[in-house]
């Protein structure tokens, strides 16, 4: 008999099926993982989790009796009243009987758990960043430079001391060369000699050997060009791995709990989407009433603050901030926006002017989220009712402006907005009022 | 019960260690092969976590598999069970080949690990090494190189024709599975080492005989070939054929090489599994009555403490547990239940029959030796003649069994039978055919091709008790078994005794599949 360890075998060996499984169902998983994260909470979403699919989709058919019709018999144990003959009921739910399992039609749902790179993968999957800015976008790359080993040519600034003395060093072992306290001690017997005693076979002897050494310590030099060793770096190209998500909200006193919450989850969408794709990605909070002011993210979503709305000072808050921390040259600026689209009314022309001259120019994309009330939706009245700030963005948009406007009262909304934001499109560039 | 003494014991408490293990299969082994009389391959005892049990399980148990979706499907599936504690794992997994290969999980007890290896590592052991159909089918010795070249075989087609293209085919192969097994012995047990051989001498022929240029030559009086006669040309395709996927392999006219190597592949495994499906009742009910002698033995001897007989005890009775038709858990007929419940009977039909029993088996009643009846049981039976042979009165009484008909035709359902003197006989016979895996597959046989015409494809499905096929599988399966043939296929549904048809299903290839 032998017994065997197999539990130190790697793990994973049904990955590549898990895989195969995967990419053999994708549609459906992506159907129902989108589905999972509009009714989750988005803080969720960062976990992965489970889903489940319609079992047909992955159904291995085989040629099998149909559970129904045709006559079907079984052998049941437990019998306590029936004798021969006796008649039973059919039970409701025609051709099914007390024997279960026999018809298996299996038409239940499929649930599996995803992992979170799985999920995300899948969630994420078709949606990417608009290309709306001129400038470069996230497949843009720059060079850079990176160590790659030693040379033995280069320029002095990149000598690589330590290698090359360990060059030496070697090297002077090899050959055997004198080294310096040898010489002095020899000398200075020589010295001690001749002032003693004058010459000697002995001194003699000991000159022949310094000048031998000398001429060995002559011939191979403490560093020689050939222990010389230079860092070497090659040329990568690096991806523009930095981004910036700009969440403007307006906090005045007209901004309920409800629509804070609908922005946070806009917010949060942005924020994975964004650090899927870049390695480097910061988020910068600005909160404004009448004025505006960059807070840490607890204060930006729970602290209330009534007053007026001044749209122009958020935006002119984030140039300040751009201006300061991040070159559009070496970031990738994003802003959404989120208001319940009230604005002092002589703000309207300023903001307007704001963006078309300093913020857009500058962002790869600007999103303005207005977020209504639960109940508007009910009220079809409503509809139509443009905000302040929703008729300057649409006249913004009206002369060509690369903005992206959408309304959004509940957060099962959130998602499919978030997708038709950011959705992979070729041409067509202009979003549209819903 | 006998004295206990302590350092008898094979081990305390829960923990194990490899030493344990041995000693625990010393012991079993004394009492099995040197008590009960068992014959067993040599014993490969492989500790494992339960990752890799959940693996195991999603690869229909082997341990080492070619890559299918429905794999990672089976292994999510199981696995989200699990989690949810929805499913327990199986203690053990057993591999019928030679050695005889046992999986035991880490976080079993030692009294469990003892279970198992008295239920897995002798008990099914036994079983494969001697019933007639594992002899006659299966090939215990080749079965772990073949499926490492099955495995490695399916990779390189992955790589040379793409993951898509073999999926389609693995797809449409494991559809035809259970319609790819011979039912009945032809002229030699299968070698799959030879197998793997001959796969590298077919592919070695055709390299060397394949010449492009005889494809464009024409060929002498074409034209005037004469016509078949319709028998000769029947005989030629082995026809009626009701081994689907071993048609396929031999006769679809527009398959590859490689696609037809692979339907061989799937078509040795189904063949190899295809005992296993004919002896559940056996195979389930040989290792839980072993099992059950040699825990018991254990305990008489004193080598496993009282707390560890409970321990199994309690395994034990969940195993065997037959909930009634009409209790909430019940979900048909428990195999390990039936089987150890008939060998039992069995034993006490040979120690201690009663009048009836020696009227019902005359053979074997009060002959004394159980063990001898049964080593004979489960060499020479599966579960249909099984049952057809030693269901006993008792136990149809002692199981209260009764015989439900649903005839679609009929207002109610009706007791044909119950556990009384007519209807034993009846109740056996019944309980017996739902056991047949030839009657309860339906019967679908390719009956002939139109070699003339569109060389269309016909199947026959001899439909039984008027039961169809399910529709929606019937048509898939269809198309795939359309794709592998490269021409139109058409499955008639045909009532055997008069020739009706009840249906037609057709299919016509996807011209861009293969």
């Amino acid at each position: 008999m032998y017994i065997i360890d197999r539990r130190l075998n790697p793990g994973g060996k049904s990955l590549a099926n898990r895989q195969r499984f995967l990419r053999r169902a994708k549609a459906q998983i992506q159907r129902a993982v989108r589905q999972t994260a509009g009714d989750r909470d988005i803080t969720d979403l960062e976990r992965g989790g489970e889903v489940s699919i319609p079992a047909d989709g992955v159904r291995e058919p085989s040629f099998r009796r149909s559970g129904e019709g045709g006559v079907h018999d079984h052998i049941l144990p437990g019998n306590k009243r029936f004798v021969e003959g006796d008649t039973v009921e059919r039970p409701p739910g025609g051709g099914g009987s007390a024997a279960g399992g026999d018809n298996g039609e299996g038409e239940d749902d499929f649930r599996f758990v995803l992992t979170r790179d799985e999920f995300l993968d899948l969630f994420l999957d078709d949606l990417e960043l608009p290309d709306l800015a001129k400038r470069r976008v996230a497949t843009v790359e720059t060079q850079g430079m990176r160590r790659a080993g030693y040379t033995v040519t280069g320029s002095p600034v990149n000598l690589a001391l330590l290698r090359s003395m360990r060059n030496a060093l070697s090297r002077r072992i090899a050959m055997r060369r004198p080294k310096s306290q040898d010489l002095l001690r020899l000398q200075e017997e020589i010295d001690r000699l001749e002032e003693r005693e004058g010459p000697s076979e002995r001194l003699t002897a000991l000159r022949q050997e310094l000048e031998l050494l000398q001429l060995r310590s002559r011939r191979f030099p403490y560093i020689d060009p050939i222990d010389l060793r230079y860092r070497r770096f090659e040329p990568v190209a690096k991806p523009v791995a930095q981004a910036v998500m700009f969440c403007l909200m307006d906090v005045s006193g007209s901004m309920t709990e409800h629509m804070k919450d609908l922005a946070k989850r806009f917010y949060m969408l942005l924020y994975i989407f964004l650090t899927r794709r870049y390695k480097h990605v910061e988020i910068v909070f600005i909160r404004h009433t009448h004025e505006a002011k960059e807070v840490d993210e607890e204060t930006f979503f729970n602290s209330p603050e009534t007053g007026g709305t001044v749209v122009s000072s958020a935006l002119r808050e984030m140039q300040r901030i751009v201006e300061e921390r991040y070159s559009p040259d070496a970031w990738n600026i994003y802003a959404a926006q989120a208001s319940d689209g009230d604005n002092s009314p002589n703000d309207g022309t300023t903001s307007a002017a704001m963006l078309r001259e300093v913020i857009l120019p500058v962002c790869q994309y600007y999103a303005y989220l207005e977020v209504g009330s639960d109940s508007d939706r009910m009220q079809t009245g409503f509809i139509n009712h443009k905000t302040s700030l929703w008729q300057t963005y649409e006249t913004l948009q009206e002369q060509g402006a690369n903005l992206a406007m959408r309304k959004v009262n509940h957060r099962r909304e959130i998602y499919p907005v978030f997708r038709e934001l950011f959705r992979r499109r070729d041409a067509d560039a202009g979003a549209k009022v819903p | 019960m006998s004295v206990v003494e302590h350092d008898t014991l094979l081990f305390h408490g829960a923990d194990w260690d490899f030493g344990t293990i041995q000693r625990i299969h010393d012991a079993v082994e004394a009492i099995g092969v040197g008590e009960l009389g068992l014959d067993v391959y040599p014993n490969q005892i492989e500790v494992i976590t339960a990752e890799q049990m959940l693996g195991a399980y999603a690869s229909i148990g082997m341990p080492l598999f070619y890559k299918h979706w429905s794999f990672g499907k089976r292994f999510a599936l199981h696995e989200s069970s699990y989690r949810q504690g929805l499913m327990g794992l199986a203690y053990e997994i057993v591999i019928n080949s030679n050695p005889c290969i046992s999986y035991i999980m880490e976080e079993n007890s030692a009294t469990m690990q003892t279970l198992v290896i008295a239920h897995a590592a002798f008990g099914h052991n036994h079983f494969f090494k001697n019933n007639y159909l594992f002899k006659e089918w299966t090939d215990a010795d080749g079965i772990l190189d073949y499926l490492e070249f099955a495995k490695g075989y399916i990779t390189r087609c992955e790589e040379r024709y793409g993951h898509a293209a073999v999926e389609r085919i693995l797809d449409a192969a494991h559809a035809l599975m259970s319609h790819g097994v011979h039912r009945y012995p032809r002229k030699k047990r299968p070698d799959l080492r030879s197998e793997e051989r001959r796969e590298r001498e077919r592919q070695l022929h055709q390299e060397q005989t394949f010449n492009d240029l005889w494809r464009t030559v024409p060929t002498k009086g074409a034209a005037a070939k004469p016509q078949l006669s319709e028998e000769r040309r029947r005989a030629l395709l082995e026809l009626p054929q009701e081994n689907l996927l071993y048609f396929l392999e031999k006769s679809a006219p527009r398959l590859q090489p490689w696609q037809r190597e692979i339907l061989r592949i799937v078509r040795q495994i189904a063949q190899y599994f295809y005992p296993q499906r004919q002896t559940k009742v056996m195979n389930e009910g040989c290792a839980t009555y072993c099992h059950y002698r040699i825990m018991t033995r254990l305990h008489e001897t004193g080598q496993i403490s009282d707390g560890a007989f409970l321990e199994f005890l309690q395994s034990h009775t969940n195993v065997t547990r037959q909930p009634e038709f009409d209790d909430p858990h019940y979900g048909g007929i428990n195999p390990y239940a039936l089987g150890f419940g008939m060998m039992q009977d069995i034993e006490r039909i040979c120690t201690k029959p009663t009048a009836e029993d020696r009227e019902w088996f005359p053979d074997i009643a009060g002959g004394g030796d159980a063990m001898a009846v049964l080593r004979d049981v489960w060499a020479n039976y599966r579960d249909e003649s099984f049952i057809s042979q030693f269901l006993s009165p008792h136990l149809i009484r002692r199981w209260r069994m009764f015989h439900l008909v649903d005839d679609p035709d009929r207002p109610e359902l009706m007791i044909e039978a119950i556990h009384d003197e007519r209807g034993y006989r009846r109740l056996r016979r019944s309980l017996s055919r739902h056991y047949d895996v030839g009657w309860s597959d339906p019967d679908i046989q390719v009956v002939d091709v139109d070699l003339a015409g569109d060389r269309r494809l016909i199947l026959h499905h001899h439909v039984l008790n008027r039961t169809l096929l399910h529709k929606d599988d019937a048509q898939r399966v269809l198309q795939m078994v359309a794709n592998l043939w490269g021409y139109a296929v058409v499955l008639k549904e045909v009532e055997p005794a008069t020739g009706a048809i009840f249906q037609e299903h057709v299919a016509h290839p996807h011209e861009t599949l293969f």
